[in-house]
């Protein structure tokens, strides 16, 4: 079992592997545990993990695992710091806005626990640069936020033979589990495809509770201790679901799909692909597939209410985000107007606005193919209107 | 037989926003039949053109993967937990 043990042991005696008096003192919980141990200590210091993503699910990831002593920590993520990611993803401070995660991540880790290396690569994940990225570490967590970067994740690992600790969040429910374990599942074998953009989730319904990510990041670490440690059971065949509303944890059965494409028997991907491609997405920054529509831009909708022209300003957002913000439109939220129509007045032109514009164009397809003549999308939404009209209206 | 249908936050606003329904069924595919008979919408989402079950979306009877069992055809029992799991990748927003 103590295999690393035994390589320090026998590889060269000049440099063996131990801990400073320093370092016994910092892991001083750990090594008075018969579970972890000098041993355990020594396999966490020599262990090398790498982390996808530095965001809500990264930053718990990363405090713990600098902490408890994980000797080499590589993190990839290509991120600012913004506001939104304050709520979360608390490797972060206000003070760090603006800057590269990596950079701040790199000076607090650091700071938590100089003891260690921190790896930072400043950079996207790709299929050009993940297996050069994956090869050095031992296990691959993925803490990524989006269906190409998780296929891409998953498909690295399992062609390198490495376990891939994985943690999905959305809203308050989360999942877990750990692929690319010898004869164990990878994602594809769970999920052989992406869902189609735009289907589920509807960019209404987005969203994390502050706390999930904290919840199921660290259960990730926790799952990367006993990797590491070689102690307990790791989530490999199994998949957890937490729902934070119900306070549940339950557990389902995941098999090895003795016909998936990439790591069953006659697996036909040998190589790594192109994932937004394979997503049906075009690159991170590519809007949603959205319809044609006739636009307007904020600048002429707010010239043309000045003048008193009688226009029908519809709001298709969800009423919580109308608490938030709004220009005194009408609210119908997309989910209801196909039976709320006859609310809207034919007579007059309509302006439909969303957040950022795709929830709109959808509603001004869908009017023009009821009837609606004179209807436009606000181009950009409230966040254009904000950027152009009114600064005073707040982005979210 | 009754079951109980669990729904996933992403589907919940196509099923009156309820983490789970109760319905009745002899097997998996007739308790799915009977939550799309009630809620239209989750119809969509479940199923891909041609009535397959789409690829990012799993269904569980209790702890296993149906995929396992005899799929639409396996048989319920009294008390029995249907779970739809789809894909989640994150809280994005468009
Ligand atoms: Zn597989």
């Amino acid at each position: 079992m103590p295999e690393t043990i035994e390589k320090t042991k026998h590889a060269a005696p000049a440099a063996p592997v131990s801990l400073s008096k320093e370092e016994v003192l910092r892991y001083s919980r750990h090594l008075i545990m018969p579970e972890v141990g000098m041993e355990g200590q020594l396999k966490l210091k020599q262990a090398k993990v790498l982390l996808v993503g530095s965001g809500g699910l990264g930053a718990p990831l990363a405090l713990y695992l600098a902490a408890a002593g994980v000797g080499r920590l590589g993190l990839v993520d290509f991120d600012r710091v913004d506001f939104t990611n304050l709520q979360r993803q608390v490797l972060f401070g206000t003070s760090d806005v603006g800057k590269p995660k990596l950079e701040a991540a790199k000076r607090r880790l650091q700071d938590l626990n100089p003891e260690i290396q921190i790896d930072a690569f400043e950079t996207k994940l790709t299929s050009e640069n993940a297996l050069d990225l994956l090869r050095p570490y031992d296990i691959v967590v993925d803490g990524t936020d989006n269906f190409p970067t998780r296929y891409l994740v998953n498909d690295a690992a399992v062609l390198l033979g490495k376990p891939n600790v994985y943690g999905s969040i959305f809203r308050f429910e989360g999942q877990l589990s750990v692929f690319g374990l010898a004869d164990g599942p990878c994602y594809r074998c769970l999920y052989p495809e992406p869902p189609p953009p735009g289907l589920v989730p509807s960019c209404a319904e987005g969203g994390v509770l502050g706390v999930l990510p904290g919840i199921v990041g660290s259960l990730q670490a926790m799952e990367v201790l006993k990797l590491i440690l070689g102690n307990g059971d790791p989530m490999a065949g199994r998949l957890l679901l937490f729902d934070a509303l119900e306070m549940t944890f339950r557990e389902l059965r995941l098999r090895k799909n003795p016909d998936c494409p990439l790591c069953g028997s006659n697996r036909t991907i040998h190589q790594l692909i192109d994932y937004y491609e394979f997503c049906g997405v075009r690159g991170e920054e590519a809007p949603p597939p959205s319809v044609e529509v006739p636009q307007m831009g904020p600048r002429e909708l707010a010239e043309r209410l000045k003048r008193g022209e009688n226009i029908f300003v519809l709001d298709v957002r969800e009423p919580h985000e109308y608490q938030i913000c709004n220009l005194g439109g009408i609210l119908i939220p997309l989910g209801d107007l196909p039976r709320r129509v006859q609310e809207i007045d034919s007579a007059a032109p309509v302006v439909v606005h969303c957040r950022s514009g795709a929830r709109s164009a959808q509603a001004v397809d869908f009017l023009r193919k009821a009837g609606f003549r004179r209807v436009w999308n606000l181009r950009g939404g409230i966040l254009a209107w904000s950027d152009e009209v009114d600064s005073s209206v707040p982005k979210y | 037989m009754a079951v109980k249908v669990m729904i996933p936050t992403p589907l919940r606003p196509y099923a009156g926003r309820q983490a789970s329904v109760s319905v009745e069924a002899q097997t998996v595919g007739e308790a799915l039949d009977a939550l799309t008979g009630q809620f239209a919408d989750l119809r969509r989402h479940l199923y891909a053109d041609g009535g397959r079950l789409r690829s990012f979306v799993n269904v569980y009877l209790n702890q296993e993967d149906v995929r396992n069992l005899q799929k639409d055809q396996t048989p319920l029992r009294d008390g029995d937990t249907i779970s739809i799991v789809p894909s989640i990748a994150g809280g994005r927003s468009c």
